[in-house]
């Protein structure tokens, strides 16, 4: 469903994405990992059209997305949330799901029902009316996942979404996106530190370091891949040699 | 800025006691040209023209989000081009209040694009108004056929026939049609807020990149409402036009204009409904006060020096406004939108 | 249009730039104040006024020279402006933008209403100085004394800011902070000291161009038109950029003389805000300004 082909983008003469290509087939969860700088959100920058790529493109269902505004690929099918989360923070939590929905639909009423179905969805509904300035940690990410989620995607980008979450957070995380792949059929494409989580939700992976990739394949190859270990520990080494 | 966030059909999200209170006021309004003497009715009507213009800078600045300082320009066009149309053509101030809304909603859309297109955002956009409403102030100076730095001068007659067509007429002809203004103004306001367009408004207004991201063509949102606020506006200026009789570019497009239309809505409350109305009458009635004790006092300048100190202590204190203090405390919930 | 004699262009292109160089001593203290702390001193020709009232009761009471008076009143608006800005604005360092540039507003209204309510709405000016009829012939040309006087104390008061910001370690230390606000409070650098500082220089600046400008006229009203002119200055040459505010004075000071002179001088300021929107739309960074 998404594809990368020899994607690259340099900020003032610093490659931070050089030559990547992947994909992440129809309906399955693919995790992009990497170590801290490696160039992650970049990707996700480039892929959803914050960023203007130097070069390579990126194609959604065999369709070039790549320059796209933001606005336009979203529009074409991509979801995505922030790695910091972005609330519209004076409106409730249900508007700011409304404001998601409403990319689908030009009636308000339309897009509180889809707003209302998606709060169900992820357990969210409780906090509706909350402002969304007053949430929580975990919770911002979940109204950030629930905004991403109302715009009727075809894809999903999570950008670090487990970040500084408790374990059983984390598992309701998990076990929600779980859920929306089996029961939906949705494409998700996740950013993650939290191994936990992608070994427990992704099909395949994809490992990339200073823009580069350097593994790919299910969780399992990966993981035991010895240019991964290595562009870790070779992280940790020269952190140890600086010491 | 304060959020308006939009809940509900209708008015029925508010008390029983709230719409009660609320039609005995609308009640007061209607019937005041009966109840009052001049005096006080041509003050209404001050209050009336700020809370309408007042709505109006809100649908850009509180609504969306992009901050004008240069709103005069959008009175200024309206009431010239109303005025000008009426003194030279002998046209209907009702057809030349569409055209003056077109006009005017073409120089937003146009100052709007040309600066959201560019990426000006922030401080640089509101210098911009700044500069298109000073530029324009200046071109009209020089424009004869206008008249020039002497202004435009709308011909007077017995305040005593009702022409409403031409919008000559005694004091409480005026107050109904801005009063009608007003109504419609707030009506319209909440229409907007309650469908797409608002919601993509405030949502642009909270976080201009996540907006992006959940499908919003910003550029697009953002020149309707500048466009729209203008129009608005424009409305403003073509009844001025014709209360007032005359003008001069250097009063009329002046950067002290702008300063006015906004100094309401802060005090009642930035990107509420009835904020901006709250504030014009609030204002228009310690001005009132002011201008009794300055000339008691014979002093200059206290009512200006007044609304600047409680402009300050607004924005210090309750940067918020006064509707969203009071909401609370009327027992009204603080979600109401309005 | 173009029939005048030379020397009229020439007269005018001189009192340009006389002029401009007053300008651009007032746009610097508006340039470092945003530059350094992204405020919008929105009454920052108020402040000019102020500081030229303040000249003219020194003046009218004791005959002091409204050029020797910056020396004191230089000070006080130092003062003034940092107790200002340690008072109220500093408040707004984490607020929304708009909101401390309506505070500014207010102090606008606020500053010029007072002077209004204080000294009524007339021009005041000291016009008899000894030197108010001299002046100086350079080739044929005749330049007013008062004009340039005016504009060599601009240029002492630039040169020492220059100096200032780049030689003192309280200058380079506000340099410091405008760079990187977070670097300079782990590097130790007491910011709200410094922006107190910052704040109060621009006051300065302002209230000595408003002891050079009472040479001439002022009225309360003449405000807000002082810090639009501030603002187009210092936007075309470049926020936060010294050299550039300079530049951008001395641009406008010449774009006014000449265009009074080449067409009417109602319509003077139309190209300087003509300029403003140009550069807002396509070089916001102006002239010498860093991209933001």
């Amino acid at each position: 469903m998404l594809e990368v082909r020899d994607l690259s983008k340099s900020f003032r003469g610093l490659k931070a994405v050089n030559g990547l290509g992947f994909r992440v087939e129809k309906g399955t969860i693919g995790a992009l990992i990497g170590p801290n700088g490696a160039g992650k959100t970049t990707v996700f920058n480039l892929i959803t059209g914050a960023l203007r790529a130097d070069a390579g493109q990126v194609l959604l269902d065999g369709r070039e997305i790549t320059g796209l505004r933001p606005d336009q690929a979203c529009h074409a099918g991509i979801g995505r949330t922030f790695q910091v989360a972005r609330p519209l923070a004076e409106l409730s939590v249900e508007d700011n799901v409304i404001v998601g929905a409403l990319r689908a639909t030009g009636s308000v009423a339309e897009a509180r029902r889809t707003a209302r179905q998606v709060l169900d969805l992820l357990d969210f509904g409780r906090e509706a009316a909350k402002p969304a300035h007053e949430l929580t940690l975990p919770d911002r990410k979940r109204l950030e996942v629930a905004k991403a989620l109302a715009t009727g995607p075809r894809i999903l980008l999570l950008d670090e979404v487990m970040a500084g979450l408790r374990p059983t957070e984390t598992d309701r995380m998990v076990a929600t996106f779980r859920r929306l792949n089996q029961e939906t059929g949705l494409t998700i494409l996740l950013i993650e530190h939290v191994m936990r989580a992608v070994m427990a939700l992704s099909q395949s992976v994809t490992v990339i370091n200073h823009g580069t990739l350097i593994a790919s394949g299910t969780p399992e190859t990966v993981v035991r891949d010895p240019a991964v270990l290595e562009c870790y520990l070779g992280q940790e080494e020269d952190e140890a040699a600086h010491a | 800025m304060n959020a308006a966030p939009p809940h509900g059909p209708g008015l029925a999200g508010l008390p029983r006691r709230a719409l009660v209170a609320l039609a005995v006021f609308v009640a007061a309004l209607v019937a005041a040209p009966g109840l009052v003497d001049d005096y006080i009715l041509s003050v209404l009507i001050l209050g009336l023209y700020f809370a309408l213009v007042g709505q109006a800078w809100n649908v850009m600045t509180g609504f969306c989000g992009q901050l004008s300082l240069g709103h005069a320009l959008y009175i200024g066009l309206g009431a010239y081009t109303a005025g000008a149309l009426f003194v030279r053509f002998e046209i209907s101030p009702w057809i030349g209040l569409p055209v003056a809304m077109v006009v005017a909603g073409l120089a937003g859309a146009l100052i709007g694009f040309l600066s959201f297109r560019f990426g000006i955002r922030g401080v640089y956009f509101a210098l911009l108004t700044i500069a298109f409403a000073e530029f324009t102030r200046i071109l009209f100076d020089h424009w004869g056929w206008v008249g020039g730095s002497s202004g435009l001068y709308l011909p007077v007659t017995e305040r005593t026939q009702v022409d409403l067509w031409s919008l000559r007429g005694p004091l409480w002809m005026f107050y109904y049609v801005i009063l009608a203004a007003v109504g419609l103004a707030f009506l319209i306001c909440r229409r907007l807020l309650n469908a797409k367009i608002g919601y993509y408004w405030l949502a642009i207004r909270e976080d201009q990149e996540a907006a992006q991201a959940m499908g919003i063509d910003i550029l697009r949102y953002k020149v309707l409402a500048v466009a729209v606020s203008a129009m608005m506006t424009a409305f403003g200026g073509v009844f001025y036009a014709f209360y007032y009789n005359q003008f001069y570019p250097e009063t009329i497009f002046n950067i002290d204009k702008s300063i006015e239309i906004l100094l309401g809505v802060i005090v009642g409350g930035i990107g509420t409904l009835f904020g901006p109305i709250l504030g014009a009458f609030a204002l228009a009635g310690i001005g009132e006060v002011l201008i009794w004790f300055q000339d008691l006092v014979g002093v200059r300048g206290l009512k200006l020096l007044t609304y600047g100190v409680v402009l300050m202590i607004i924005i210090l204190a309750k940067p918020d406004g006064l509707w969203p203090w009071l909401r609370p405390l009327l027992g009204l919930g603080r979600r109401d939108r309005a | 249009m173009f029939d005048l004699p030379t020397f009229i262009y020439v007269d005018s292109l001189i009192r340009g730039l006389l002029q401009g160089a007053v300008y651009g001593m007032m746009a610097i203290g508006l340039s470092i104040v945003f530059g350094v702390m992204k405020v919008v001193n929105f009454a920052h020709g108020e402040m000019l006024i102020l500081g030229g009232y303040l000249a003219f009761m020194l003046y009218s009471w004791f005959a002091l020279d409204p050029i020797i008076a910056i020396a004191l009143i230089g000070p006080l608006m130092f003062a003034f402006g940092a107790v200002l800005q340690r008072t109220l604005v500093d408040k707004f360092i984490d607020r929304p933008q708009h909101q401390q540039f309506l505070l500014m507003i207010g102090m606008a209204l606020v500053l010029v209403n007072g002077l209004d309510m204080i000294f009524g709405p007339d021009a005041r000016g000291a016009h008899e100085v000894p030197y108010a009829f001299d002046s100086y012939e350079v080739g044929g040309i005749f330049i007013d004394a008062v004009r340039l006087y005016k504009a060599a104390a601009a240029l002492v008061m630039v040169g020492f800011l220059f100096w200032f910001f780049k030689a003192t370690r309280t200058g380079k230390a506000i340099r410091a902070a405008a760079d990187n606000y977070r670097g300079a409070l782990v590097v130790g650098l007491n910011v709200s000291r410094l922006y107190a500082i910052t704040f109060g220089i621009g006051a300065a600046c302002a209230g000595a161009a408003g002891c050079l400008l009472v040479l001439d006229d002022i009225t309360p009203h003449a405000g807000p038109g002082f810090t639009l002119l501030a603002f187009t200055i210092v936007i075309i040459g470049g926020l936060g950029s010294m050299p550039g505010a300079l530049l951008g004075g001395v641009l406008i000071g010449v774009s006014e003389a000449m265009a009074g002179v080449m067409f009417q001088p109602s319509l003077k300021s139309i190209f300087s805000y003509g300029l403003l929107i140009l550069v807002l739309l396509f070089r916001p960074a102006g002239l010498m300004g860093k991209r933001a």
